[in-house]
């Protein structure tokens, strides 16, 4: 959860210096979702994100180095700096975005359990998203498919009460989410998004269930942002009480309080974790700072894969690729 | 052997399916009922609903999810009913499977095949009958293919399913009952490259898919006439194989292109600025485009058929190219 803070907090400071560019969308106050689930996980596990995703790419095990050179638009970001802030993709730790269509990550999250069940793989495929997606069309398409289907997805709502900067009273006509799943028959629980322990605990039962041909299941986790919805929002929709309110239930401080008072970890501990944070994030900045751009040259790469015969045909055009005069 | 269209396709799918055990078909109505076209009938039975899976009518959520098993290393057919219903799988097609190799730096490929009818001529009306694969050739990370032959409705299949990234296949609906004979070894086809379905002299006419046997009636009306039409066949939409056209254009030094489309903004007003581009100082006079008229399709048969380029409409716009031609005589 630090390494997310500490993390963020430098992406926010780079972001005013406009080093980073574009939207940027941090996940600050709402750490312990992603470490209280992608800690239940395999490595084989596969993960779907949204837009908000740096802190589960890294949690998941993508380079703090590689993630940082990303948001920068750096050739050695871990989308080789196409992607950006909003698409962080790593294959090697099967993380799959990234996506910033508010619910256009679940049909592939359910897809990518289709392709687990149909070819006898026991593994979990973890699908975060926003409570705004719950208004999409999608979330209802794909909770029907998964549960018709039996797939093997976990469902991650991170409920953090905003969809943008809509209140979900005023989006929803059933703000009970869990609700919404449950009448799909999929098993769904509320947890307090706010305490990592609790999060860990749902989870691995959820990710157990799943992986035991248990099919897909949901979690609404009751979180918050304690930053506005990007780095453009003026935030005007919520009122300073509010953030102050769930900022004395900081996902960090709640659990320093349970180390603390039972004794697990001491103030010495905690400087060690704030050092190597530290060090991680001024790694990672140092690395894309001196990260190359890619050359104009290969901007049409990875339109089309490489051995696609497509190649072929616009090359070979009187006009040259993709119908442009030379 | 005589086949139609339709037997042409549903062979490519049980020759997919008993060739690669990653290839599943999957789409609204595709299994038990044996398809909307009856394109896959006999497959459920032959192949279980697994591999022949029905969906919920939920185009954005099966599309999405054929984008996520290609990722997990399937090969999935998604057929959507028609290319208007595929507009409700839009976000899918175009923000995922059409970007994600791109977004990924290369890392995301994503194998998916999907099948979907398009055009009209069966009095469906204005929501079943629309020919919108102009728009998804406009998209970079697509291939288009559109099959307007026997021997492409059976071998276009097997070479999409071969390509690493998402391959949209337009069927035209009133292909279907198309017969013909068919050689019993039909293979995969290529899909790169526009085809020459008829030598000729005088003019070009470049078309595909439902247009294209409207298209070879009217080239041989014409040649009744001692007008000499040469017909280009683009099979694929995106990438257009332009030098083929072009090629052709620069012999002829006529062109027409006749489409289903609407007019404007459509795949006639690529395909002639292509022509232009490419062919100017050949071109004996502009290119001429023959569409369907600019109207939601409408439903009574007189005046459908008056809205799509018919034969005949064919045959008048190539003479009055010929005939006309500021380079005639």
């Amino acid at each position: 959860m630090l390494r997310i803070r500490r993390f963020e907090e430098a992406c926010a400071q780079l972001y005013t210096q406009t080093k980073i560019r574009g939207f940027l969308h941090l996940y600050i106050g709402e750490e312990a979702v992603a470490v209280g689930v992608l800690e239940g996980l395999l490595p084989e596990d596969a993960v779907v994100a949204t837009y908000r995703e740096h802190g589960h790419a890294l949690i998941r095990g993508v380079p703090a180095t590689a993630i940082m050179a990303e948001m920068y638009g750096k050739a050695t970001g871990c989308s080789g700096g196409r992607g950006g802030s909003m698409h962080l993709f790593h294959a090697p730790t099967r993380f799959y975005g990234g996506n910033a269509i508010v619910a256009g990550g679940l049909p592939i999250a359910v897809g990518l359990a289709l392709a687990d069940a149909m070819q006898g793989r026991s593994v979990v495929t973890a699908c975060f998203f926003g409570e705004g997606a719950v208004a999409e069309g999608e979330f209802h398409e794909c909770m029907n498919l998964a549960a018709l289907w039996h797939l093997p997805v976990l469902f991650c709502c991170e409920n953090n009460l905003y969809a943008m900067g809509t209140a979900l009273a005023r989006s929803e006509s059933e703000t009970n989410l869990a609700v919404k799943a449950a009448a799909y028959e999929v098993p769904a629980w509320t947890v307090d998004g706010m305490d990592v322990l609790a999060v860990e605990e749902a989870a691995r039962r959820a990710i157990d269930a799943v992986r035991n041909g248990g099919g897909p299941h949901f979690l609404e986790l009751r979180t918050y942002r304690f930053r506005a919805h990007s780095m453009f929002d003026p935030e005007r929709y919520r009122a300073k009480d509010e953030v102050e309110e769930w900022r004395h239930r900081d996902p960090l401080e709640v659990l320093w309080a349970v180390l603390e008072s039972e004794g697990i970890a001491d103030e010495a501990e905690r400087d060690r974790a704030e050092e190597a944070a530290a060090a991680e994030v001024a790694e990672a900045v140092a690395f894309a700072e001196a990260a190359p751009w890619e050359p104009v040259e290969t901007l049409e790469r990875f339109v089309y894969s490489d051995e696609s015969s497509v190649h072929d045909v616009l090359a070979s055009s009187p006009l040259g690729p993709g119908g442009r005069r030379r | 052997m005589t086949v139609t269209y339709r037997e042409a396709l549903r062979d490519a799918l049980r020759d997919a399916l008993v060739r690669d055990p990653r290839v599943f078909l999957m789409g609204e109505d595709v299994g038990r009922y044996g398809g909307c076209f009856a394109v896959s009938m006999g497959l459920y039975e032959e192949f279980g609903p697994e591999r022949v899976r029905d969906t919920p009518l939920s185009e954005s959520a099966f599309v999405g999810a054929g984008i996520g098993a290609a990722l997990g290393g399937l090969r999935p057919i998604v057929e959507v009913m028609t290319v208007n219903f595929s507009l409700l799988a839009l976000d899918q097609i175009l923000n995922n499977a059409a970007t994600l190799l791109h977004m990924s730096g290369g890392q995301l490929n994503v194998p998916l095949v999907i099948r979907m009818t398009t055009g009209g001529g069966r009095q469906l009306a204005a929501q079943h009958s629309h020919s919108l694969e102009g728009w998804y050739a406009h998209i970079p990370g697509l291939r288009a293919v559109a099959p307007a032959t026997l021997e492409d409705a059976r071998g276009m299949l097997w070479t999409a399913l071969e390509d690493p990234d998402p391959v949209l296949l337009f069927e035209h609906g009133g292909l279907y009952n198309l017969e013909g004979e068919l050689a019993p070894d039909a293979g995969p086809v290529d899909i790169d490259r526009a085809a020459v379905r008829r030598a000729g002299t005088d003019l070009t006419v470049i078309t595909y898919g439902g247009m294209l046997p409207k298209v070879m009636a009217a080239a041989e009306q014409l040649a009744g006439e001692r007008i000499s039409a040469e017909v280009v066949d683009l099979r694929t939409l995106r990438p257009l194989d332009d030098a083929t056209f072009v090629g052709s254009v620069t012999r002829t030094h006529r062109a027409l292109v006749v489409d289903e489309g609407w007019r404007s903004v459509g795949m006639s007003a690529e395909i002639a600025a292509r022509v232009t581009e490419g062919a100017f100082y050949d071109l004996d006079a502009p290119v001429e485009r023959l569409c369907t008229t600019e109207v939601p399709l409408p439903h009574p048969k007189h005046l459908e058929d008056a809205a799509i380029p018919q034969v005949d409409d064919v045959v008048a716009a190539a003479r009055a190219l010929v005939q006309g031609g500021p380079g005639d005589g």
